[in-house]
């Protein structure tokens, strides 16, 4: 009688994934050598709530916003989110034929994206209001100028924010 | 709570077609809705929600606030003095309770 004896060939790994390769075959990621790039930097996504975005749409009534002609002024890095000074002007005449109607400050991340409306008359001779705000954390803030011509003007203004405001 | 304290500041005096600044600040809570307390019950939103100036009997200035306006809200805004007046600002906020402060304004 005869005995056989199977013979095994020890394949390791690498061995294999070679013959593979070479075979055409494909293999799965882990297998394969690692890619070594380093990963790219992401830009910080601003977010816009949908209560802002609804809120911006209203304001709007289907006007196409310009940049330009509106002033938004707020501190770059504000270390209490729970009192932010903000300043908003307009360049206008404030005459009966020509001036600023409302001014609407937005907010692109707080719980609540309406943050006040400033309601204003040729009376007023500047288009100009001052407030403080909440900003619950790092984002954009929106001003809109709407003028008695039907024109919209919008300006954004990022503000970092150290410590949120209180959950506003 | 209602609104207490109003502090209003125009200057002395102003000439008629002049601009001056207005600077309002008034002392609230601006309680946003959104904070709990010790038991872990939502507070209720109280803020004042509506600012109106009006000036020799007409409106000059109306600001609508919503949570997001700092407590103890401070609203600045700019008057070309029509003529000899008397300021009147009224803070309204969520239980409907109206605060009122006149103020008139030296015109020379």
């Amino acid at each position: 009688m005869a005995v056989r004896t199977a013979t095994y060939t020890l394949m390791n790994r690498r061995a294999f994934v070679l013959a593979a390769g070479a075979g055409g075959l494909a293999l799965p990621s882990w297998l394969q050598a690692a890619e070594t790039a380093p990963a790219p930097v992401m830009a910080p996504f601003m977010e816009r709530t949908q209560q802002f975005q609804d809120a911006l749409s209203a304001l709007l009534a289907g006007a196409t916003p310009i940049e330009g002609k509106i002033l938004v002024e707020l501190p770059e890095i504000a270390e209490n989110g729970n009192f932010v000074p903000l300043t908003v002007s307009v360049e206008s005449p404030m005459t009966d034929a020509d001036y600023v109607k409302s001014i609407h400050i937005l907010s692109t991340a707080n719980p609540v994206a309406r943050v006040g409306s400033f309601h204003l008359s040729p009376v007023n001779g500047l288009a100009k209001v001052q407030s403080r705000m909440r900003l619950a954390k790092t984002q954009d803030v929106v001003a809109l100028a709407l003028q008695s011509n039907g024109i919209v003007l919008i300006a954004t203004a990022m503000v970092k924010v150290t410590i949120g405001g209180c959950a506003s | 709570m209602a609104a207490t304290k109003p502090r209003i500041k125009i200057p002395e005096s102003a000439k008629s077609g002049e601009l001056i600044e207005v600077r309002t600040l008034i002392t609230h809570v601006m309680e946003t809705g959104n904070r709990k307390d010790r038991e872990g019950k939502t507070i209720p939103r109280d803020i004042v929600n509506t600012f109106v100036a009006t000036y020799a009997g007409r409106e000059v200035f109306r600001a609508e606030l919503g949570p997001g306006i700092s407590a103890n809200p401070f609203i600045a805004f700019w008057l070309k003095v029509p003529g000899p007046g008397t300021f009147e600002f009224a803070w309204t906020d969520d239980s409907g309770t109206t605060v009122v402060e006149t103020l008139p304004l030296n015109v020379v």
